[in-house]
């Protein structure tokens, strides 16, 4: 596995209470599963992805978790070609400004 | 040493902890059995409409314009009978350094943290709010940690709060992500016992009277541009904070005639802490699942007593459904040129359903847009939702089922906002209040309390504490 240097910008995930350690007041599906974490720092010292690693927060906070991602990096987008999307502006403008009322 | 940081026993820290992080000891403005004096914590521990103002305008927040929404307004009238179709005029918030209206809420609280010497600020929220937060935090340098509800236990993230987790960073902030639950709470405690930071919470007296500005501001736009005070406002509504600072600030401008109305979008039937139907809402804000809860139960929220009391203020609430919301959002997209997020679009939606019962001469003021970008749009989100199951179809949005299906209207007349009976919210506050302080008889001042607090008479508030075996001495 690939070591990556301390002081590398990463993200690490950890498990802030098991199921068992969980509010009782929860919906069945949610009280079988843990709480999870994520977060970003810099690495403390020199690491591979899924070791137990101590990160520097952005605001100096050091927390530790497993090591899940180098450089992460956001993915999100404007998502995949929706057509009703464009059927609503045709209906709009021709409810609008279509048919007999405007002729 | 030590300290315990189990969940029981940080959770049994909260008041404590809660104390040292607001910096207001409730406990002064409480009496009886279950009263608070509401006025009086908004007038010691908040700031005047001025001085809020001034903070603001510090950081270029507020000031923003306010839009007629003439072809939208045009497109209601074709619908509505003779003689209806109220003027629609939309607030846009989004202009706000941070995107929306949420800056004028963190504008105050993080200038309040720094003014007692905290050295940053930290805020729950999945929402807005924390890229408001964040990007305050930047202008007057205190650093910020923001807490998420963002993913399934799969690992799936709702687009929208990722894109939101992108903007908190943007802005230097520390971003911790958490699967669906209500223990985010545990964890925030957590956070600021550990940094000792201010909680920016959403719902402080400061927080709250930071929407004032907005209710002010929108009055004085309308006498000065249409002459007259606007008819009905339309706050979209979750924690109650947006619909009580925004009737505020109205009544601070001496517009006690406004209708205040409050929209949010129907999320019936999905749980809100529920792992699984966690991505199957396509609004992660602005919908029932906070509007409801928190109506009924204002003081549900991270500090002891919340300063956003939307039954106070409210005078007719609505919901709409996912695909109107959608619909409206393309519409105000398509017809007013302005592309803007969803969530502060559902109560444009509202309006245009209500616009069609009012007069031609009257005047309806959508308070707020928020700004739209990857994750965090209609086709990122409708395109999540089929991801996921949701079937979009075109159709009449009353027939839509949460989790089910998006509903978009097979034609704009479809789009209907509908009522929620008021004294059913009224009734289910003061079982609230009643289960949650565990109380079996109050005095005349906790009367006058509950009164106050869900807006309504002696006789309809006693029938429903006789209903719930309490006495009143």
């Amino acid at each position: 596995m690939r070591r990556r240097a301390e002081g590398t910008w990463v993200r690490i995930h950890d498990i802030i209470l098991t199921p068992e350690e969980r509010a009782t007041n929860l919906p069945d599906d949610t009280k079988k599963v843990p709480l999870e974490m994520w977060t970003k720092g810099f690495l403390l010292e020199e690491a591979s992805i899924g070791d137990m690693v101590e990160i520097k927060t952005i605001t100096g906070r050091t927390v530790r978790g497993t090591l899940v991602e180098v450089n992460p990096y956001y993915t999100h987008d404007f998502g995949k070609f929706v057509p009703e999307i464009l059927e609503i502006g045709l209906q709009l403008k021709e409810a609008l400004w279509g048919g007999d009322l405007n002729e | 040493m030590n300290k315990d940081m189990s969940y029981s026993a940080v959770m049994g820290r909260r008041s404590e902890i809660m104390k040292q992080a607001v910096g207001i000891d409730y406990s002064v403005f409480e009496y009886g059995k279950i009263g608070f004096d509401y006025e009086k914590m908004m007038r010691e521990t908040g700031y005047s409409l001025q001085e809020m103002q001034e903070i603001q305008g510090q950081t270029g927040v507020g000031n923003t314009p306010l839009l007629e929404l003439k072809n939208l307004t045009a497109l209601a009238r074709k619908l509505a009978p003779e003689g209806k179709g109220a003027r629609i005029f939309i607030k846009d918030e989004a202009s706000n350094p941070s995107g929306s209206f949420k800056a004028r809420r963190a504008a105050n609280a993080v200038y309040h943290a720094k003014r007692l010497g905290y050295k940053g600020v930290i805020a729950a929220t999945s929402g807005n709010y924390g890229a408001a937060v964040a990007s305050q935090a930047a202008m007057q340098g205190l650093k910020c940690i923001i807490v998420q509800e963002c993913y399934d236990s799969t690992g799936k993230g709702q687009p929208e709060i990722i894109e939101k987790a992108r903007k908190c960073e943007a802005y230097g902030a520390e971003v911790v992500q958490l699967t669906v639950g209500p223990e985010l709470f545990y964890t925030f405690l957590k956070l600021l016992e550990e940094t000792g930071y201010f909680n920016a919470s959403l719902y402080t007296p400061f927080g709250i009277a930071g929407v004032e500005t907005l209710g002010y501001e929108l009055a004085i736009q309308c006498r000065e541009g249409l002459g007259k005070d606007p008819d009905v406002v339309l706050c979209t509504n979750a924690g109650g904070g947006n619909v009580t600072g925004t009737a505020r600030g109205l009544i601070k401008a001496g517009a006690e005639g406004v209708k205040i109305v409050g929209a949010s979008v129907n999320l019936k039937g999905l749980h809100m802490a529920s792992d699984e139907q966690f991505n199957k809402k396509s609004f992660t804000t602005g919908h029932t699942g906070f509007g409801m809860p928190f109506a009924t139960w204002p003081d549900r929220s991270d500090v002891p007593r919340s300063a956003a009391r939307p039954l106070r203020y409210l005078d007719r609430y609505v919901i709409v459904n996912q695909g109107e919301v959608f619909y409206m959002t393309e519409a105000l997209a398509q017809l007013e040129g302005l592309e803007r997020g969803p969530a502060g679009n559902t109560s444009l939606a509202a309006a245009f359903s209500l616009a069609q019962e009012m007069d031609k001469e009257q005047i309806i003021v959508v308070q707020e847009t928020e700004y739209t970008g990857a994750g965090k749009h209609l086709q990122a989100q409708l395109s999540f939702a089929k991801e996921n199951g949701i079937q979009v179809i075109f159709g009449n949005p009353a027939e839509e089922i949460p989790g089910e299906n998006i509903i978009l209207p097979a034609h704009p007349s479809l789009l209907q906002a509908k009522d929620i009976d008021m004294d059913k919210l009224r009734v289910s506050y003061i079982r609230n209040c009643i289960e949650n302080n565990k109380v079996t008889e109050l005095d005349s001042a906790d009367l006058s309390f509950i009164i106050a607090d869900c807006n309504s008479d002696k006789e309809t508030v006693l029938k429903a504490l006789n209903e719930l075996g309490v006495s009143v001495n």
